[in-house]
């Protein structure tokens, strides 16, 4: 029987929940195509990531453990995934779209030869044949495609699928990381712990505008964040706040910035324009906080507040805070 | 160590422009569509400059495969700095990653090169998986939305943001790395190198295309969100605000 596989990403001993995600995904064409799940894993200390994967719905877990693997290297990992794909006849091969998805896919795929679709939101395996949907031009368009070549490889779009549980135990195996050369190879991590929910796994997003005019503005939002609890709210900001270095541009929400689909998404001080849209018009759901009635983000909220954010956003992050309990 | 680099551009429709689906339902209408080029490429020529300058060797060749129209996008590299142009003329939309990084990769083995930049993702098939599918099948090392970038005898220091943090890589050489925006600040042409441009070579050539690895079988509009509500005006409206995200959305 052929094998879906997915690749977890563990960071710091830590399975990511897009991985889970991913392995919902990879269920869905393991069920169009006959097949079975199986996940591979990199790093060094996997153990309870490993047992978390165990109970993901997964038919069998490989866990390449060791200490050549402690730091994420590119090439290295690749290889060793690769050679896993090649022994469990992998006829597709998915991970999360993210920063290590990102990197590392792509390379597996060159060594396997197969065809690669990015970013997907959606998936299937129909006759033997591998479809998935991605946005294309922004998230102007959605583009349909089959792959013409084997294995189909996939990074899945994060906040799409719901993460995979609750399934009977996998077997699991252990592999002993390869020693070798790490042509490219992480020497140090900077500014994590820091409490900062990542913008692309937050369950809110609060993003800012040039309504919002200068710190003082963001402060505000950086309140409202904090109101919904620890870890569930994250600042963004559009483009030419970004463009004005007001806010990093790791926070750029938009086109030339990071695509997100929370759950619920604040735009306070945001016109809406194309680009912005463009990251965030897949949220499930959307606030607009706007001066202008007649702001083009309006059309694609499902909620607005026609008012000055510097008036509207004390009353809505008390109001937030004492609706989730965080006062 | 002097670098050979090669930059890989693409030529892309205007972030701004407004995207129609022709009549085949599988392709864009360019008809009113401004194309460009590529805004993170700008990052990745930008910092094959620097590199070049800096060691004060080497050479920059820039490289598309596209339609003849990509000249325009061509020569303005060569007019920012860039040594020599190279065109694989196709009429074919480059969407198919693999098929893509594998024709580039064939091409690249012809040339001296020891290090590859491209922009972390074209803004028309949005796929961000050159860097690697290309590294890959040239044996080179990579790392990928690179935002600083330094090097140190044949060694580079890269960082590139994660979620919610930032990693720093130690990358050796020969490498393909692609650029984020923050690397640096893309100079533009000036009436000099316009003019230093047309004297450049510029090589046009039918791209040497294998099999594809992915059929588009659709392009279509994602459908328009529902029209929304205006709750009120100002902190007034902040009661119906969560009334409704809590018993209609479901969001709180």
């Amino acid at each position: 029987m052929s094998n879906i596989v997915v690749i977890a990403e563990v960071r710091g001993g830590t399975l990511k929940r897009p991985s889970l995600e991913a392995v919902t995904a990879a269920k869905q064409l393991a069920a169009g195509a006959g097949a079975e799940v199986a996940v591979v894993a990199c790093g060094a200390g996997l153990d309870s990531a490993t047992a978390e994967l165990q109970q993901s719905g997964a038919k069998q877990v490989i866990a390449i453990d060791g200490p050549n693997f402690a730091n994420y290297s590119g090439d290295a990992w690749a290889k060793a995934i690769a050679d896993q794909a090649r022994s469990l006849g992998a006829s597709a091969v998915l991970m999360a779209h993210t920063a290590m998805g990102k990197d590392l896919l792509p390379r597996v795929a060159a060594l396997l030869d197969g065809a690669i679709v990015t970013d997907v939101i959606e998936v299937a395996c129909t006759g033997g044949t591998f479809t998935a949907k991605k946005p294309v031009y922004g998230g102007k368009v959605t583009m349909a495609v089959k792959a013409t070549k084997a294995p189909f490889c996939a990074t899945v779009r994060p906040n799409n699928f719901a993460p995979a549980g609750s399934g009977s135990g996998a077997s699991v195996s252990k592999v002993a990381a390869p020693a070798g050369e790490l042509m490219a190879v992480v020497k140090e991590i900077i500014g994590s712990g820091g409490g900062r929910t990542p913008l692309q796994e937050a369950k809110v997003v609060v993003a800012g505008g040039r309504g919002l005019k200068d710190a003082e503005g963001f402060k505000l939002l950086e309140e409202l964040a904090a109101a919904f609890g620890p870890g569930v709210a994250a600042v963004g900001a559009s483009r030419a706040v970004v463009d004005s270095g007001l806010r990093p541009h790791r926070e750029q929400v938009g086109q030339t910035g990071k695509v997100v689909s929370p759950p619920l998404y604040f735009a306070v001080g945001i016109s809406g324009a194309i680009q912005h849209l463009a990251g965030m018009r897949t949220a499930r759901t959307i606030v607009a906080i706007n001066k202008d009635a007649d702001a083009p983000i309006f059309k694609v909220a499902d909620y607005g507040i026609v008012g000055d954010a510097f008036e509207v956003l004390p009353a809505l992050t008390k109001a937030i805070a004492a609706a989730v309990g965080h006062k | 160590m002097p670098m050979d680099i090669v930059v890989c551009i693409k030529r892309v429709p205007a972030t701004d422009a407004t995207i129609k689906i022709a009549a085949d339902g599988k392709s864009i209408d360019p008809a009113g569509v401004t194309f460009e080029l590529n805004a993170y490429d700008e990052f990745a020529l930008e910092q094959a400059l620097r590199i070049k300058e800096q060691l004060g060797a080497g050479s920059v060749t820039v490289v598309t495969i596209g339609p003849k129209e990509a000249q325009k996008e061509l020569r303005d590299t060569l007019a920012r700095g860039a040594d020599k142009a190279v065109l694989l003329v196709t009429d074919k939309w480059m969407f198919d990653g693999a098929s893509t990084a594998a024709a580039l990769a064939a091409w690249i083995k012809t040339q001296p090169c020891n290090l590859v930049l491209c922009g972390r993702q074209a803004v028309d098939s949005d796929n961000n998986q050159m860097a690697g599918n290309l590294a890959a099948r040239l044996g080179f090392a990579s790392v990928t939305e690179v935002v600083k970038l330094t090097l140190d005898n044949g060694v580079f220091t890269a960082e590139r943001d994660i979620e919610g943090a930032r990693e720093v890589v130690s990358c050796k050489t020969p490498a393909v790395i692609s650029c984020q925006k923050g690397l640096n600040e893309p100079r533009y042409a000036n009436l000099k190198g316009i003019m230093a441009a047309k004297k450049k070579p510029f090589e046009e050539t039918p791209a040497q295309l294998g099999a594809a690895a992915l059929e588009v079988v659709s392009l279509t509009l994602p459908a328009a969100r529902a029209a929304g509500k205006i709750l009120g005006n100002g902190a007034d409206a902040v009661p119906a605000l969560i009334q409704a995200l809590r018993n209609e959305a479901k969001a709180i």
